[in-house]
């Protein structure tokens, strides 16, 4: 989805200076923020704290110690897949968007990827804002059609007879792939181990680094 | 409804196109405030999470298709702020306040906000209904299509799948984008095979699995 934008009222001959430039979005934007802070509706605070919270410390660091955990530790991992609600608060990665959890385990045979068809439901606490791919149409249209094809835009080839899983999160359920810990990382510590989640493998649109 | 946000196996619309692990979070400052504007009047309690997601789905398909995402948020808010009496299109238009304030309940204070954001809006609800279905019964989406929100995507409507997780009883979004209550009932996963939604030539590795409320399913 991409949107143009009627530039035609900002070529001013004396002003040149495109960083203040602002396109129509952006002044509706700005004046609509600024109607809402002088009716009263939303303190200028709240939105600053807001915007550095999602900036700054949700992210899918926050899943990829999740991962890590549960690669180290067997009985996480059992309590992850059996009840991710509890196990991903515990390390405390809870709230908004991320109410009630499930993870799904990549192995050998089965390969699980998650999508939002119907908008963008994704696990906010653990993985943080969407990426744009992920509210994108080519992505939710075809995830649960031609899953191995969004694959392969991600550059992922997966054997023929590995069974594909899609999961469309309609509810306010929200998905977590496990994926599969990568071979030659036996003894590494959890720390190490997180170095290697990325943030797709966790959606099943890529796969665990390799040990380089 | 069956609007353009119901996208499950529609064509055309080319590869996706990422940018890699390092995304930006954001793309424009504009994006920020529009995250942190929807977070802020929604925590005013003037209407749901059904709500809002209704009144993004409620635009009419080529208008949902040419925006990006946070313009559809954008879209989404200036309809219910109007809806509610809480702004006016006038106001949006000119660019400045033209009448008084609603009075609302309650505000989020910045101090307030980690608390909030924590808590969120758990949608699972105390209950000793019994569940319809259990783990392996085969079950058949319905075939319907409501005017409403609903969070049945037409692709599975009419065709069999198997209860694969129950997740207890919660809010049904159906009624309370309507305003018509919680009315909280069952939530399943239910699996489809993808030759069953697809057709034969479908891979036949795949399978979707999709949330279901009871009231979505007959027994087969």
């Amino acid at each position: 989805m991409t949107h143009d934008h009627d530039h035609d009222h900002h070529h001013h001959d004396h002003d040149h200076d495109h960083g203040t430039v602002l396109s129509d979005v952006e002044l509706r934007v700005r004046a609509l923020e600024s109607i809402l802070v002088e009716k009263g509706y939303v303190d200028p605070a709240a939105l600053d704290v807001l915007i550095e919270t999602y900036e700054t410390k949700v992210g899918p660091h926050n899943g990829a110690h999740v991962v890590a955990k549960a690669w180290s530790d067997p009985a996480y991992r059992d309590w992850l897949l059996k009840d991710a609600t509890a196990a991903i608060e515990s390390l405390g990665y809870i709230g908004r968007q991320g109410e009630h959890m499930v993870a799904v385990e990549n192995t050998p045979t089965t390969h699980n990827m998650v999508v939002c068809t119907l908008c963008s439901c994704y696990p906010w606490p653990v993985l943080g804002l969407p990426p744009v791919w992920y509210k994108s149409a080519p992505y939710r249209s075809r995830a649960v059609m031609d899953p191995r094809g969004v694959l392969q835009d991600f550059g992922v080839t997966l054997p023929a007879d590995k069974k594909i899983k899609v999961w469309d999160s309609t509810a306010e359920v929200r998905y977590l792939v496990l994926p599969e810990r990568p071979k030659g990382t036996e003894g590494w510590s959890e720390e190490k181990l997180a170095t290697l989640v990325t943030r797709d493998s966790m959606i099943g649109t890529g796969l665990a680094r390799l040990p380089s | 409804m069956n609007g353009g946000a119901d996208m499950g196996g529609m064509m055309g619309f080319g590869p996706v196109r990422h940018e890699g692990e390092h995304e930006p979070k954001f793309h424009a400052e504009w994006e920020k405030r529009v995250l942190a504007l929807t977070l802020a009047v929604g925590a005013t309690g003037q209407w749901n999470i059904d709500m809002s997601r209704s009144a993004r789905e409620s635009l009419p398909p080529p208008q949902y298709y040419a925006k990006t995402y946070y313009e559809i948020w954008l879209a989404g808010i200036e309809k219910l702020m109007i809806e509610r009496g809480m702004l006016s299109a006038d106001e949006i238009e000119a660019g400045r306040v033209l009448a008084p304030p609603k009075q609302l309940p309650r505000i989020l204070k910045a101090e307030n906000v980690p608390a909030v954001l924590a808590k969120g809006g758990p949608t699972e609800r105390a209950s000793d209904k019994p569940a319809r279905f259990k783990a392996g019964d085969r079950v058949r989406a319905k075939n319907m299509h409501p005017t409403g929100h609903t969070r049945l995507p037409r692709y599975v409507r009419g065709h069999v799948g198997t209860v694969e997780l129950l997740h207890g009883v919660h809010v049904f979004p159906d009624s309370n984008a309507k305003g018509q209550g919680e009315q909280p009932q069952w939530l399943y996963t239910v699996r489809f095979e993808g030759r069953e939604l697809w057709g034969p030539d479908t891979d036949p590795t795949l399978s979707v699995s999709v949330d279901a409320w009871d009231s979505y399913l007959d027994p087969v």
